[in-house]
């Protein structure tokens, strides 16, 4: 018998039942939630006269309404501060193990905030009602996104109601280039295999260049696992998972943390398991990666030039080139070095750790924003990552090359806030969408890691990071 | 959530692949701590010459004429007919909140993203996943046939197409053109 791989561990753990035709109740240890996708969950669980079953595994706070400036202005937007109010009201009816309201000094993104506090942790399940909670898996936790109807279900439950995904190894051997980061790996990755190449896949990310990556950058790329369409993305916990984890609030203490570590190092797959699918790439031959279009897969080298639909032979492809060049304002075969930019946002869940900033400014130091640049915002991930930004003087690295420095939240990577593009605007961004409209309506959004973001800052256009200045 | 067992519908069109739930429902809609109201927003910058914001009126918005929703001859369709990857990007369940308030019971494409598809089935919205060839006819018949309509029948799980006879199969399609 083939041995099992990371998921098959992970998921044996937490089923509950399974029924004859696979459908299997999921045991979920930790339920991370946000103020747009449960209101109506608590309202049906209010309705039926239920309780949270487990409040002790919540761990909660808004993120994606709350505005990064003007705190002391609270929310202007009516319909969004309801909304953040209605959060607030609902974790002191049901509970939460961990509640960061709108100001508190932790408040972040649930996605910074869970791994930065202990709650995240190896052989977990942990679910929220949000896609990008697959950036939990970086620990070897099994991470998954959830629809509302499915949070009521774990709140009223704690289980969800699923089955079980095929299993992908996404091997990546090699080193990684001087300024090569898991942003430009995860882009490369899902320009590979597509945006619907791991639909139905849990996708395990392994080889020489993963196990080289620090766990900040592990999260960016599970974060991006979900833009290849797979249902979790895993990376096996290992010795920096563990100093990572360590002394974090809600790690486990004492003998506990003894145990768990021990428990940690059987979570890999096996050397015999069997995956369903296994890409593998050559880290050595990344370069920068820049997306040109409207879907995470239409990426390039920023050394490539914009396809031209005349070259494809497929029909359905080449009508979807077509729409991308026209939404993005950009004329076939431009090359990408070329492209000038309106705005530039550095955050989101994909890349607003300390790391990702850090890497940011070392690139703007000394340095000024281009004066075609209308606006360059940095925006944290959370209050603790934006106090240690502080505390390392990035803040007036970026402050001085004329960016500005917000307060922490999910902000224009999808722009529910007052953080947006204006129509027809072009950003360099360092979050994980691309689509129309995503980061306002009619804007146009190039997905880069937080280094060429600065780097298209200052040059006022893409360039190569790892030789322009 | 209206339950069907047999539904006979009009079928629209949406030829594009890897349709997103941002443009399904666009973000400023997901502030509403409700769960209906959704539809007139559905596809809300395809289908609007303007900028839509919660609690507009869209009777009185101006129209994209050309966003296949908008044309008269699928009006009150309740089959839509879509490409590969549909449903992918974020979880918001308002993307299907949008899709059933609007009228549509059945969507019919070739892939779906995995947490839009498990998110239909919650709502009373049927999925069906059919091969892209076969896909592609149903398109080309149905932009080539005014008033083109698909039967689908849950408990044979068949999707019949106007020129087929039923047969018990999962969710095969039964036409002589379309199959």
């Amino acid at each position: 018998m083939a041995g099992k791989t990371l998921y098959d561990k992970l998921w044996e753990s937490h089923v509950v039942r399974e029924e004859s035709d696979g459908t299997c109740l999921l045991y979920i240890d930790r339920h991370l939630m946000h103020e747009v996708t449960s209101p109506q969950a608590f309202e049906g669980l209010r309705l039926a006269g239920r309780r949270a079953w487990r409040s002790s595994s919540i761990v909660a706070n808004p993120d994606h309404n709350t505005p990064t400036d003007d705190w002391d202005k609270g929310i202007k937007d009516p319909i969004s501060r309801l909304q953040v109010e209605t959060l607030d009201a609902n974790i002191k009816e049901f509970g939460a193990l961990v509640y960061f309201p709108f100001k508190h000094a932790n408040q972040g993104i649930i996605h910074v905030i869970g791994p930065e506090n202990g709650t995240t942790l190896p052989g977990m399940t942990v679910v929220c009602g949000d896609s990008h909670t697959s950036t939990h898996g970086a620990f070897g936790a099994l991470a998954h996104g959830i629809g509302t109807s499915e949070v009521e279900h774990v709140l009223a439950t704690q289980t969800l109601v699923t089955k079980r995904a095929k299993s992908m190894l996404v091997k990546v051997d090699g080193q990684l280039g001087n300024s090569i980061t898991a942003k430009d790996v995860a882009l490369a990755v899902i320009g590979r295999i597509g945006t619907a190449g791991g639909t139905g896949y849990a996708i395990e990310f392994g080889g020489a260049a993963i196990r080289g990556l620090s766990i900040e950058g592990r999260m960016t790329l599970c974060n991006m696992a979900i833009e290849a369409g797979a249902r979790a993305g895993l990376v096996a916990p290992d010795e920096k998972t563990v100093e990572y984890l360590k002394g974090r609030q809600f790690a486990p203490k004492g003998t506990d943390w003894e145990k768990a570590v021990a428990y940690w190092a059987t979570l890999k797959s096996d050397p015999d398991a069997r995956f369903d699918a296994v890409v593998e790439l050559d880290a050595g031959v990344i370069e920068p990666q820049v997306t040109w279009g409207t879907s995470p897969e239409q990426v390039l080298s920023v050394h490539g030039h914009v396809p031209n639909p005349a070259n494809e032979p497929d029909l359905q492809k080449r009508g979807g080139i077509e729409l991308a060049l026209k939404y993005m304002g950009l004329a076939a075969d431009t090359p990408i070095s070329e492209i000038r930019v309106d705005k530039v946002f550095i955050g989101s869940c994909a890349n607003s750790r300390i790391e990702d900033l850090r890497a940011a400014a070392k690139v703007v130091e000394g340095r000024k924003k281009a004066v075609s640049v209308k606006l360059v915002l940095v925006v944290p991930g959370s209050g603790v990552v934006k106090r240690q930004a502080e505390a390392e003087g990035l803040d007036r690295v970026f402050v001085e090359a004329g960016f500005e420095w917000r307060e922490p939240g999910c902000s224009m990577c999808l722009a529910m806030n007052a953080d947006r593009l204006e129509p027809g605007e072009r950003c360099a961004s360092t979050s994980n969408r691309n689509f129309e409209g995503r980061q306002g309506s009619g804007g146009r959004t190039h997905l880069v890691s937080p280094q060429m973001a600065a780097a298209a800052a200052i040059a006022g256009h893409f360039v190569d990071v790892r030789t322009a200045f | 959530m209206k339950a069907f067992r047999y539904l006979n519908g009009l079928v629209c069109p949406l030829d594009r692949a890897n349709v997103d739930t941002d443009a399904i429902i666009p973000k400023q809609f997901l502030k509403s701590i409700k769960r209906s109201g959704f539809g007139p927003f559905l596809f809300d910058e395809w289908r609007y010459a303007d900028h839509g914001e919660p609690d507009m009126d869209c009777t009185q918005r101006p129209l994209r004429q050309d966003f296949v929703l908008n044309l008269p001859r699928y009006k009150g369709a309740q089959v839509l007919l879509a490409r590969d990857n549909f449903g992918c990007g974020s979880s918001r369940e308002h993307a299907p909140w949008a899709i059933e308030d609007y009228g549509f019971q059945v969507v019919i494409a070739p892939s779906f993203a995995d947490i839009f598809f498990g998110n239909c089935y919650k709502n009373g919205i049927l999925p069906i996943v059919l091969p892209g060839a076969t896909v592609d006819k149903l398109f080309a018949e149905c932009v080539a046939t005014e008033g083109y309509r698909l039967s689908v029948d849950l408990e044979s799980q068949t999707v019949v197409a106007p020129s087929g006879s039923p047969s018990l199969s999962t969710f095969r399609c039964i036409a002589s053109t379309a199959c």
